[in-house]
């Protein structure tokens, strides 16, 4: 017996195998292990679709708070400020304040400002509303992502798919209550909003219709526990919870759980300014479109720091503070794709996809010894270190193994043999033909090389279109069949003619081809 | 052990005949069914709601229909066995968009009361999302012809690839029919085993075709047929080998991989039959029809080896300083 390069090769390959593989093997807590699609340990993967239109209208809306602010500290006065969708519009009172009012509006980035005698509009630029959709979704990527890191599953994904999705997948959650949990945070806008109530028209608010407050630049908005409470408060927050900068989980003095949230200095002063001026009326705290309390106003209030009472859990209040901490989500998000799958399916799956490996892969041994003899046992050597170094390789670079990708290494089973069986027949008809041991083997090699390499390059082909072209699980096949392949042209090619040729003496002493290649002779 | 006997070459060209009116009759069988009884798309393709529920015991099927009547996001729901008694899939047309409260909890909350239930598996494909795998999968298949076609016209020459890309639509052709005829859904695991086989079956047609070649440049004998005939007798050893030990996996994958993964390993199973007999008695006979004309071949291969020869001499010329 003699070692050879290829040899050399075949045994680093093996041991590099087995290394890499060990930990996936024993599920030992060190090392890389393969990871398993949400199919086989249960998970959750969404595709979410952001409503961008409605990030341009919160944009519009913002830009006439802003106004209405900015007016209301310069001591201009306006009139019938009013915005739809797409545009802002006002009268201004004292035409002496065009000049200035012009200069705050074209501050205002992407804004087409028409000014007509008193009357002045504002609209956004084409450019202006590409960006803020284009930006409602980078946000709520973002923010989707803050939120998820925070909720304490190993690893979430969010990330953007094509233009205008978002993929979001959640590994290893157990129950569905924890589900429940997490799309809820996921979807929540927790948008904040200090309203102001409109303490002169109050007394009728259970007599007004939505048109009627909308009459008066004020909105009707029920109490979150009771929605038979309704508030009337005006349609311009004085606040967003874009100027929060924190927000906790604190207890109020009977023990109940409430969030504090500290704002920005920008929105401390605004704060300030509105709190000091509306001494003795009321402050609404408005999270999602619905009040949470409504607290006297008793004297001015700085500093910033404020609370949010309401009747929830815990766990309610914890999970609401991550998302008012993360900001909010600018535009709704809603659902295009989901695939739920509880842990326990995935156990099963597991089970029946290693029931099916282990029985397919002893069939193949089996019938290879019997077929072959020796040298069905040098393709099964070959056919094991396949698999050590697909799972090496696949934990090595953190592969995920779908449901689909076992399905690929039953096949890679199947077909792995096939570069050997080739071989080993081309071998047998040059023994038949009379040629020497040594000329045997390496002209059946060479022969039969041309052959494996088209074919194992055609299914590749074909394994790397589904690759780009498949999704989740299904990318999980294609990655499974491309190193199955790849891997068995090392061990069952460069490999086995390693083995023969390190026991080319012994086979030629012996002259036993029924041995040797299960043949007569 | 030895299947077939080394010296006898057997005469496939002879039957050729009975075999391409066989798969005539086949293939037009399968595109008469995907015409009139139709491809059956599921949730992947066609958008909808899958949700697979399990009960600690026989699922109560009439009860489930029961609760689920009235409720208009139901219309037209069917109720399944899936695998075993205790198992069943509820599957919809219809789908929801909200995050928090999608149609999967809503099936949930109609459920109560029909006794102990864990639902294990939700899949909602809104309408959007299904077009677009549709369209991606149809394109993918495009693609892997495509590119199987362009890399055995450089490899060997167009006749031997038109005559695989015929042997592939004639597997994929029966495959989707066969689908048909036993009603399975059509998601992307399907598509997935409609790939592999296309490259399963390639792989077969590849190596017959590859002694073909051999014998074509290397053998005195010009008439197609033998060389055919002797190409395929000398691989037909390998080609009953490797597809019975890929029957063995795929089989194994059908009676115990689980019913999640029945559709994907019956549609390989119907293919590994198909793509082996293809490659026999589809890929070479249409080689032979095309008339591919070994004389010509020998005339082109000689021609092609002048050339070299010849820019080899001028090389040769040129280094040793003699123009």
């Amino acid at each position: 017996m003699k070692l050879n390069y290829r040899i050399v090769i075949f045994a680093l390959a093996i041991a590099f195998g087995i290394f890499f593989s060990l930990p996936s093997l024993t599920q030992s807590e060190n090392g890389k292990k393969v990871t398993l699609g949400l199919d086989l340990q249960g998970g959750l993967h969404m595709l979410l679709g952001v409503k961008t239109e409605e990030a341009v209208k919160s944009h519009i809306k913002s830009i006439a708070a802003s106004i209405k602010h900015y007016a209301e500290r310069k001591d201009i006065l306006l009139d019938s400020l009013k915005f739809n969708d797409e545009s802002v519009s006002f009268v201004l009172l004292d035409s002496d304040d065009t000049k200035v009012i012009q200069e705050l509006l074209g501050e205002i980035e992407g804004a087409n400002v028409v000014v007509d005698g008193e009357n002045i509009s504002l609209s956004l630029s084409d450019e202006e509303v590409e960006r803020t959709k284009k930006q409602a979704i980078s946000q709520a990527i973002e923010t989707i992502r803050n939120r998820l890191d925070q909720f304490g599953l190993a690893e979430p994904v969010v990330a953007r798919q094509g233009e205008e999705k978002i993929l979001v997948e959640l590994a290893g959650i157990k129950t569905q209550e924890e589900e429940q949990r997490a799309r809820e945070l996921i979807s929540r806008a927790a948008k904040l909003e200090l309203m102001a109530v409109d303490e002169d028209r109050f007394a009728r608010v259970n007599s007004m219709s939505a048109e009627d407050a909308a009459a008066y630049g004020d909105i009707i908005l029920e109490d979150v526990a009771n929605p038979n409470i309704k508030y009337l408060v005006r349609e311009l927050p004085i606040l967003e919870g874009s100027m929060l900068t924190d927000a906790n989980v604190g207890f109020d003095q009977n023990n109940r759980p409430l969030i504090n949230f500290k704002l920005n200095s920008e929105g401390a002063e605004i704060f300030g300014d509105f709190t000091g001026k509306s001494v003795g009326k009321r402050l609404a705290v408005v999270l999602d479109g619905k009040v949470y309390s409504a607290p006297n106003i008793n004297e001015r209030i700085g500093g910033g720091a404020g609370q949010i009472s309401g009747n929830y859990t815990v766990l309610e209040a914890k999970d609401l503070a991550i998302a008012l901490r993360s900001g909010s989500i600018l535009a709704p998000i809603y659902l295009m794709e989901k695939r739920s799958v509880g842990p326990s399916l995935g156990a099963d799956s597991i089970k029946a996809s290693l029931i099916a490996l282990i029985g397919g892969f002893i069939l193949v041994i089996i019938f290879m010894i019997v077929y072959y003899r020796m040298a069905g046992i040098i393709a099964n050597i070959a056919l094991i270190a396949n698999l050590l170094i697909l799972l090496a390789v696949m934990s090595l670079f953190g592969a995920t193994l779908t449901l689909p990708g076992m399905a690929g290494i039953v096949l890679t089973v199947g077909m792995a043999v096939d570069a050997n069986v080739i071989i080993s027949e081309r071998i047998r008809e040059l023994i038949y033909e009379g040629k020497s041991m040594h000329k045997a083997i390496e002209d059946g090699y060479a022969n039969a090389m041309r052959a494996i390499l088209d074919a194992n390059i055609t299914t590749l082909i074909a394994s790397v279109v589904l690759y780009a072209y498949g999704t989740g699980a299904i990318k999980g096949f294609a990655i499974t069949m491309s190193i199955g392949i790849l891997a068995s042209m090392l061990t069952a090619i460069l490999g086995t003619h390693g083995i023969y040729e390190m026991l080319e003496k012994r086979i030629q002493k012996s002259k036993n081809n029924r041995l040797w290649f299960g043949i007569k002779g | 052990m030895e299947f077939f006997k080394y010296t006898k070459t057997f005469n496939f060209m002879g039957k050729s005949k009975f075999a391409m009116f066989l798969s005539v009759v086949v293939v037009l069988a399968s595109f008469a069914l995907l015409a009139t009884k139709g491809l059956n798309y599921g949730v992947d393709f066609a958008g909808g709601t899958i949700v697979q529920v399990k009960y600690d015991t026989t699922a109560p099927i009439d009860v489930m229909r029961d609760k689920l009547k009235g409720n208009a996001l139901f219309d037209g729901a069917s109720i399944t066995e899936f695998g075993s008694p205790d198992e069943v899939v509820i599957r919809m047309k219809t789908t929801t968009g909200s995050v928090t409260t999608d149609i999967g909890d809503v099936t949930r909350e109609a459920l109560n009361g029909t006794g102990n239930y864990e639902i294990r598996r939700v899949d909602i494909v809104g309408p959007k999302v299904g077009s677009e795998l549709k369209e991606k999968g149809v394109m993918s298949l495009v693609l892997a012809i495509i590119g199987i076609l362009i890399y055995v016209a450089f490899r060997f020459e167009w006749r031997f690839a038109v005559a695989s890309i015929v042997a592939l639509i004639h597997d994929i052709s029966i495959a989707l029919g066969a689908i048909t005829l036993v009603g399975l859904d059509v998601n992307l695991d399907v598509l997935a085993a409609l790939l592999t086989i296309l490259g399963y079956s390639l792989n077969d047609t590849i190596i017959v075709f590859d002694r073909i070649r051999e014998g074509v440049t290397k053998g005195r004998n010009t008439d197609l047929a033998d060389i055919i005939n002797e190409s395929v007798t000398r691989t037909l050893a390998r080609t009953t080998l490797t597809s019975l030990t890929t029957f063995f996996v795929v089989f194994t994958l059908f009676m115990f991989g689980g019913e999640i993964i029945h559709a994907f390993a019956f549609t390989l199973l119907v293919g590994v039959i198909v793509g082996t007999y293809s490659s026999i008695f589809v890929a070479s006979p249409i080689l032979l029809a095309f008339g591919f004309d070994v004389k010509n071949y020998h005339v082109k291969l000689a021609a092609k080896s002048k050339r070299e020869a010849e820019k080899q001499r001028m090389r040769d010329q040129f280094e040793s300083g003699v123009m």
